[in-house]
């Protein structure tokens, strides 16, 4: 029997069951009486293998610092005498190994942080590119004038993208991470346990198995992790694939379109299509959604290749998901062109939709939130509007929506 | 005497520059951007020598690499690859995978040439 399915059985979260196995929270009463029937056994077997394990657990922490020469034969003694010091070693030891486990994927954070990776691959590619259209361009041969100008434009197009890409990794790293570093941290740890599952989950059991996996940092990205993955299995529930994938051949992945189809909301639908495989799509591309509430805050990041959505600080203004927030429930399209690349590859499809909901009936506020799906643009020679990533990196110097000065300006 | 080069890249300029560099000294270049057909570029162009990057839309470098090698008559076709990272592990997983040599970006249009050359005897 899953996780899962024994906390439902009793009547408890499966995260407040995953701190019971590990030893976290003791059972008893009520409580261990259900646990003893969903499990088909007697409640005094339950207490011995709690005692196996806190033994087992102590044993561990032992083995871990042998050098301190505990007294492993005592340990038993140890445990009946003093249980509340043998739950005390058994805890410090499993929370020093999960600060251990965080440091080493911080230490290797390039490995483990997609936006890190992906920001440090686009500035080597660029400098690669510049250092060899330079130095075609200096080795003194005769070149011809076509190329001359070919391999000047590329050198401008690649230092525009070294550009942005180094602005937004200077102001992903130079976060203040003091005060509000547990605060700031969740949504990251979010986002990057998604990026692991690549966004999608096979059933109930195995979103609650991934999610009880994971070591979380705080209890705030659990749960956060916990409510996307709930979302997404009911969306999945809503529109499976099976479904969908038909619908996507034959009216195309257009958002209104397929929800008029559905009967399913375009919000629903959007984050659908982001969270499908790419080979679900006729042209064999992956498609990325952001979302926003009414402050305009990001909620929801899903990036796809090109258009990476700003890690903190606001986005750019010009983005058809505020334009959506500012005329709810009417469907917007676009076609957007992103600064500092060339034709191919900076163009792109966006569909926006706002969506208003009462929580509170009458007497409440609308709340409403925003969603953006976007695709690779279908046609390169369509009319794109000019759009960035985010004020501070964004190279259009004479943009009437800018809000702050590009970080790379000149005084 | 110079041949065959078949460059699995998506990045448009470095695509540019290479095909540039190695087109002036007489290698013949040809250019595939999408992972995941990548094997099939192969089969068809039958190159002396397949540059390729580690980083490419749909299909990791790595897997493209791992699939020339179970082609029997791929199974010593020299192949450069590229990448942004040159952590030892990386190195290591190309290398068990069956890579002649492995560059790191940014290189030189000098290193390029020069392992193109001793790669493929010319």
């Amino acid at each position: 029997m899953k996780q899962a399915e024994l906390a439902r059985r009793v009547g408890i979260s499966t995260s407040y069951m995953n701190l019971i196995e590990h030893n976290h929270r003791d059972v008893g009463g009520a409580l261990l009486a259900k646990l003893a029937v969903a499990l088909e056994t007697d409640v005094s077997r339950l207490r011995n293998g709690a005692e196996a394990m806190l033994l087992e657990a102590c044993g561990a922490a032992g083995e871990a610092h042998a050098d301190c020469m505990p007294e492993m034969a005592e340990l038993d003694d140890l445990a009946e005498r003093f249980p509340g010091w043998a739950r005390l070693i058994a805890s410090q030891h499993d929370e020093a190994q999960r600060a251990t486990d965080l440091l080493r994927l911080l230490n290797d954070r390039l490995s483990h942080d997609p936006y890190l990776s992906a920001s440090i691959h686009d500035v080597l590619s660029s400098v690669t590119s510049i250092r060899s259209a330079s130095a075609i361009l200096a080795d003194g041969s005769d070149l011809d004038p076509a190329w001359q100008s070919r391999f000047h434009r590329n050198i401008y197009e690649d230092s525009q993208r070294l550009a942005q890409t180094m602005g937004g990794l200077v102001s992903y790293l130079d976060q203040d991470r003091s005060a509000d570093r547990t605060k700031a941290l969740p949504q990251e740890e979010v986002e990057q346990w998604l990026q692991e599952h690549e966004w999608s989950f096979s059933d109930e059991d195995h979103a609650a198995d991934c999610v009880a996996q994971n070591t979380w940092s705080t209890q705030v990205a659990r749960h956060m992790a916990e409510t996307y993955a709930a979302t997404f299995i009911q969306d999945a529930v809503d529109i499976p694939v099976e479904v969908l994938k038909p619908l996507i051949e034959t009216l195309g992945p257009d958002p209104l379109e397929l929800a008029w189809k559905t009967g399913m909301s375009v919000p629903q639908i959007i984050r659908r299509l982001a969270v499908l495989p790419s080979e679900t799509f006729p042209d064999g591309s992956a498609r990325g959604a952001v979302a926003c509430d009414a402050s305009g805050t990001i909620i929801f990041r899903k990036p796809v290749r090109g258009f990476d959505v700003p890690r903190f600080g606001a986005a750019c203004p010009l983005w058809p998901l505020f334009q959506a927030l500012q005329r709810p429930q009417t469907p917007l399209v676009n076609t957007v062109r992103l600064p500092g690349e060339g034709v191919e590859g900076a163009m792109f499809d966006v569909h926006a939709f706002a969506e208003m909901e009462f929580p509170d009936g009458y007497a409440g506020p609308p709340l409403t939130k925003a969603w953006m799906l976007i695709s690779p643009a279908t046609d390169d020679q369509a009319q794109a509007y000019p759009v960035g990533l985010s004020c501070r990196v964004c190279s259009h110097s004479d943009c009437k929506a800018r809000r702050e000065p590009a970080f790379f300006a000149s005084e | 005497m110079p041949g065959r080069v078949l460059l699995i890249e998506d990045e448009p300029n470095i695509i540019e520059a290479i095909r540039f560099i190695l087109s002036r000294e007489g290698w013949r270049v040809d250019t595939h951007s999408d992972g995941r057909t990548a094997v099939d570029a192969v089969r068809e162009r039958l190159p002396d020598l397949v540059i390729l990057d580690v980083m490419l839309p749909n299909r990791s470098g790595y897997d493209i690499l791992n699939d020339i090698r179970e082609i029997e008559e791929f199974g010593s076709l020299p192949v450069l690859m590229l990448t942004a990272r040159g952590q030892s592990k990386d190195r290591a997983l190309a290398e068990t995978l069956g890579v002649d040599r492995f560059m790191t970006k940014p290189f030189s249009n000098g290193e390029i040439l020069d392992t193109v050359r001793e790669l493929t005897g010319a």
